[in-house]
C-alpha cells in the first residue's frame, strides 16, 4: 500500500508539472504539443549532469545543478516551438509533433555517441545514475520520499499565485483569450505568449527528469517519455486548465500508472491474473475515456491555436 | 494649451491594397465637445480612427494633440496621450470578471500582487459619477451588450483618457440602452472630455453631438455644426444624392400561408427558463411579418427554432404544408428558407474563406457549382459571385477573392444579403438585417425586402429599430419575455404604443 502512495505521488508529480506547463503555455494561446518531446530533452540534460557530475559531489549541489539542467535544456528547446509558433505563425500543431519526434530521436543520437566516445563497443542509448539518484530520494521508514514531491507543490502553488493573482497571469490568459483586446490595452502579445511557452519549456523540463527518476537508476533514451507528455495533456485537459483541478487529475492519473508498476503487491490483483500489460495500459486507457466524456464540455482558451496576427480584427 | 483642440488630424492619407481608404482627410476635434464622424460604410471612418489609435501608421499627415505634434505607433502611444476608444467589437475578455477587464493592462499592484480592491474602489466611484451602472464581478459573456459596452467606457475612464473615441457604439443597443448611451456622452462632454462619436445614424448626430465631419468614399466632405444643419443635409452629404427615408409600398395582398408556428417553445442557453414561450403565429406570401421586441426576449431562440439551429423543446412547424419541426438546416435551406443571422460573423460568414466561397456557401454541392465527381467549378463559382457583387454592390478590395474578414461590416451584410436573395427563398428571415448599415444600404436593403414581398415571398422581419418597425412590415408582432404579447398594425400604432408593448406594460392574448 505505502508502495502504491509512493509510486502515485511520484508519477502525480510528474504529470502535475507538465500538465502546469502545458496549462502556462496553452493560456497564453499557444498550443504546446511538443511537451513530450521537451521532457525528453529535459530528461536528457538532467541525465548528463548527473553523470558528468564527479562522485563524492554533495546530495544537494547534485539536486540543483541536476535540476538545472533540465530546465535550461526544456527552456533551449521549448523555444524552437516558440519561434516557430510565434514569430512565423506555424501550425502549432505540426511544430509540438516535429518536437516530439526530434526529443526522443535527438537524444538517443546524442546519448549513443558520447557512450560510443567513451567506449567503442557500447552502443546503447542508455545513461547509467544509480549514485545520483539517491540524492534525490529520502526513505522515511520503507517510504521512499523523492524531492520532486516538494518541487511539484511548490510548483502548483506558485502556478496558481501566478495566474490568478498577479498581472502577468492576468495578462498571459488575456493572451490566450483575446490578444486583440489584449494589445488594445497595449500588452506586447508575442512577449507574453513567448513567456507562456518558455514557461512551459522549463516545466516540460523538469517533468521530464523527474519521470526518468522515478522508479530506475538508469535510461534508455530510445523509449523516450512513454506518452507522458501527452497523458500531461488529458490531464491538463480533464483539469479544465485549472492548476487546483489540474492536481487532482494528476493524482488520478497517477494512482492508475502506479498501479501497472505495484500491482503484484496487492494480493487480491495479482489474484485477477490479468497480465501486467493491461495495467500498463490503463493510464492511456482511463485517460481516452476520461476525455471522451469530459471534452465536450471542457473551455479549452479561446484563442489557443491561432497565431497572433496584428492585422485581425 | 493655447490650441482650442484636444487632438488634429491633418491631411491624414492611409492606402490598403487596391483601395485608398483615407485621401487627404483633416479632422479636428475641440476640447469638451462631442464630434460626429459621418460616412457609409467603406467611407473610412474606421481606418481613420485605427490611425489615430495608433492600430495603422498613416502614409501622409499628422496628428497633433493640443496643438503640438505627436506621433501614435501603437495603442500605448495613444493610451498615453490619453486617447481611449470604444471599439465597434468589444476588446473584452469574455470569460474575465468586468473589473478583470477594466484593470487590464493597468493592474494596480503591490509587491507584484493584484490589489483588485483599490481597483475596484476607483471602478465603484467612476460608474457612480457617470451614471455607468455595472456589477464588477460578473462576467463578461453572461452581461447584456449594454453591459459590456458600459464596461468599455469605464476602461477608458480608469485610465483617465482625455479623448474618448466610440465606433459605432449605438449598433448593438436596445432603444432605451441607446438614450442611455447619449446621456452618458453628454456627462462626459460636461466633465471635459472630448469625444469622437462615429456614426451613420443621423437622428443620433443631431441629437447629441455639437459638430460633424462628414467622409465619403475615404474623401473629406466637411465639417459642419449640427445646430445649422438638418438631417436631410448631412444625408446628402455623406451619400452624394438625396436619400428617401420612408419606405415606398404598395398596399400587401397576403396571399397564402407560407410559414405556420405552432405552441413553438425553446429553451434558453442563458439561463433555466425557456427563451420562447408557447409562441405560434403564420406568415403569408406577399406580406412582411415584423418580430418587435427590447433584445432578448426571445427573439434570436425563436429564430434559432425556425432556422434549425437549435432544437425546439415543444411545438411544430410547418413550412409551405410541410412539417420541418426536425428536419436538418440544409434541408430548410434547399426547400426554400433564407435566413440573414443575426450574429454575421457566428452565422453568416466564413471569415477566413474569400467572398465568392462565401457566397455559394449554401449551394456550393449543386450542379451548377460542383462537378459530378465532386470537384468545385472554379470559372461558374467565380462568374457566380461576380454577377452578385455587381448587382448587390457589395465592395471590397480585390473582388471576388477579397477575404470576408477584411471586408467592411456594412459590406459583408451585404453579400450575406445578396446571397440569401438571390437563393430566391419562398420564406426570408431576415434577422436585424440593417445592422451596423449607413442610410443609403438601409434604404437599398428595405427596399429589397419590399420587393421580395410583392413579388410574392413571404418575408419574416426581425427588428430592434423603432423606425424599421414601423416602416417597413405590414404586421407588427411585439415580444416580450418569450411570448408574443401584442400584434399591431403599423399604419395604425404609434411608436409609444409598440413601446409599450415592448417594454411588457400593454399586452393581448394574441392568437395570430
Amino acid at each position: 500500500m505505502l508502495l502504491l502512495i509512493q509510486y502515485t505521488l511520484i508519477f502525480s508529480s510528474v504529470l502535475l508539472l507538465v500538465a502546469l506547463g502545458g496549462c502556462f503555455s496553452e493560456h497564453s494561446g499557444v498550443i504546446n504539443l511538443g511537451l513530450e518531446g521537451i521532457m525528453v530533452i529535459g530528461a536528457l540534460g538532467g541525465a548528463l549532469m548527473m553523470r558528468m557530475l564527479p562522485a563524492g559531489t554533495s546530495a544537494i549541489v547534485i539536486v540543483l545543478l541536476t535540476l538545472l539542467a533540465a530546465i535550461v535544456f526544456g527552456v533551449v528547446y521549448s523555444s524552437l516551438l516558440a519561434v516557430a509558433s510565434i514569430n512565423f505563425k506555424a501550425d502549432q500543431t505540426i511544430v509540438g509533433t516535429a518536437l516530439n519526434m526530434l526529443g526522443t530521436a535527438a537524444a538517443t543520437v546524442f546519448v549513443k555517441a558520447i557512450n560510443t566516445a567513451a567506449n567503442p563497443n557500447d552502443h546503447s542509448a542508455t545513461i547509467i545514475y544509480v549514485e545520483p539518484k539517491k540524492a534525490f530520494v529520502k526513505a522515511i521508514g520503507s517510504f521512499e520520499f523523492n524531492w520532486f514531491m516538494v518541487v511539484a507543490v511548490i510548483v502548483l502553488i506558485l502556478a496558481y499565485v501566478i495566474l490568478y493573482k498577479t498581472k502577468f497571469g492576468l495578462r498571459l490568459m488575456a493572451c490566450g483569450e483575446h490578444p486583440q483586446a489584449a494589445a488594445s490595452v497595449g500588452i506586447n502579445v508575442f512577449k507574453m505568449r513567448w513567456a507562456g511557452v518558455l514557461i512551459s519549456g522549463a516545466l516540460g523540463g523538469l517533468g521530464g527528469i523527474c519521470y526518468i527518476l522515478a522508479g530506475v537508476s538508469q535510461w534508455q533514451f530510445e523509449y523516450g517519455v512513454a506518452g507522458f507528455g501527452f497523458l500531461a495533456l488529458a490531464v491538463m485537459i480533464f483539469g479544465q486548465w485549472k492548476p487546483l483541478r489540474i492536481a487532482l487529475a494528476a493524482l488520478l492519473f497517477g494512482l492508475f500508472r502506479a498501479l501497472s508498476n505495484v500491482y503484484a503487491g496487492f494480493d487480491f490483483l495479482s489474484a485477477l491474473n490479468i497480465p501486467g500489460t493491461v495495467y500498463n495500459m490503463m493510464p492511456y486507457i482511463v485517460s481516452l475515456i476520461v476525455l471522451a466524456l469530459t471534452s465536450g464540455k471542457s473551455r479549452a482558451p479561446k484563442a489557443e491555436g491561432i497565431p497572433y496576427d496584428k492585422g485581425m480584427r | 494649451m493655447d490650441s482650442p483642440y484636444a487632438i488634429e488630424m491633418l491631411h491624414i492619407t492611409k492606402r490598403f491594397p487596391g483601395i485608398i481608404a483615407n485621401d487627404d482627410i483633416t479632422l479636428q476635434l475641440k476640447r469638451g465637445e462631442i464630434h460626429a464622424l459621418l460616412g457609409e460604410n467603406g467611407a473610412g471612418k474606421s481606418t481613420l480612427m485605427s490611425v489615430l489609435f495608433g492600430l495603422y501608421q498613416a502614409e501622409e499627415g499628422v496628428i497633433k494633440k493640443d496643438g503640438k505634434e505627436v506621433q501614435i505607433k501603437d495603442p500605448n502611444d495613444a493610451n498615453a496621450l490619453g486617447i481611449g476608444m470604444v471599439h465597434q467589437h468589444f476588446k473584452l475578455v469574455e470569460c474575465f470578471s468586468v473589473l478583470d477587464n477594466i484593470i487590464l493592462g493597468v493592474e494596480p499592484t503591490k509587491h507584484g500582487f493584484l490589489q483588485k480592491k483599490e481597483a475596484r474602489e476607483k471602478v465603484m466611484a467612476l460608474s457612480e459619477k457617470y451614471g455607468l451602472h455595472v456589477d464588477p464581478d460578473a462576467i463578461i459573456e453572461d452581461i447584456t451588450v449594454g453591459m459590456q459596452q458600459r464596461t468599455e467606457i469605464l476602461k477608458m475612464l480608469y485610465r483617465d483618457n482625455e479623448i474618448l473615441i466610440f465606433d459605432e457604439p449605438t449598433a448593438v443597443l436596445t432603444p432605451q440602452e441607446i438614450e442611455e448611451l447619449m446621456q452618458i456622452m453628454k456627462n462626459l462632454a460636461a466633465e471635459g472630455k472630448s469625444i469622437l462619436f462615429i456614426s451613420h445614424k443621423l437622428a443620433e448626430i443631431m441629437a447629441v453631438a455639437d459638430r460633424c465631419t462628414v467622409l465619403r468614399k475615404g474623401k473629406y466632405i466637411g465639417t459642419v455644426e449640427t445646430k445649422n444643419t438638418t438631417v436631410e443635409q448631412l444625408s446628402a452629404m455623406m451619400v452624394g444624392r438625396n436619400v428617401n427615408f420612408h419606405v415606398e409600398k404598395k398596399p400587401s395582398t397576403p396571399g397564402d400561408v407560407i410559414l405556420e408556428v405552432e405552441n413553438m417553445t425553446v429553451a434558453s442557453k442563458v439561463h433555466k427558463k425557456d427563451a420562447v414561450k408557447d409562441v405560434s403565429f403564420k406568415v403569408r406570401a406577399g406580406e412582411i411579418v415584423c418580430i418587435a421586441g427590447i433584445d432578448g426576449n426571445g427573439q434570436t431562440e425563436l429564430v434559432y427554432g425556425l432556422s434549425g439551429l437549435e432544437p425546439l423543446k415543444s411545438g411544430k412547424i410547418l413550412f409551405k404544408g410541410q412539417d420541418i419541426t426536425k428536419a436538418s438546416i440544409r434541408k430548410r435551406s434547399t426547400s426554400g428558407l433564407s435566413h440573414i443571422p443575426e450574429d454575421r460573423h457566428k452565422h453568416g460568414l466564413v471569415l477566413d474563406y474569400p467572398l465568392e466561397y462565401n457566397i455559394i456557401l449554401q449551394r456550393y454541392f449543386e450542379p451548377e457549382f460542383t462537378t459530378k465527381a465532386g470537384f468545385l467549378k472554379r470559372k461558374p463559382i467565380r462568374e457566380y459571385a461576380e454577377r452578385l457583387i455587381q448587382e448587390y454592390d457589395v465592395r471590397s478590395g480585390q473582388g471576388p477573392i477579397t477575404i470576408a474578414r477584411s471586408m467592411s461590416g456594412g459590406n459583408q451584410q451585404k453579400a450575406i444579403i445578396a446571397r440569401e436573395i438571390d437563393k430566391a427563398p419562398d420564406l426570408l428571415l431576415a434577422v436585424q438585417p440593417t445592422r451596423g448599415l449607413d442610410v443609403g444600404a438601409i434604404e437599398s436593403v428595405h427596399k429589397q425586402l419590399v420587393a421580395q414581398r410583392d413579388a410574392g415571398k413571404a418575408v419574416l422581419l426581425v427588428s430592434l429599430e423603432l423606425d424599421e418597425v414601423m416602416d417597413v412590415p405590414d404586421r407588427i408582432l411585439v415580444m416580450y419575455e418569450g411570448e408574443i404579447v401584442g400584434e399591431l398594425d403599423p399604419k395604425k400604432t404609434t411608436q409609444e404604443e409598440l413601446g409599450l408593448y415592448m417594454a411588457g406594460a400593454k399586452r393581448d392574448e394574441v392568437k395570430a
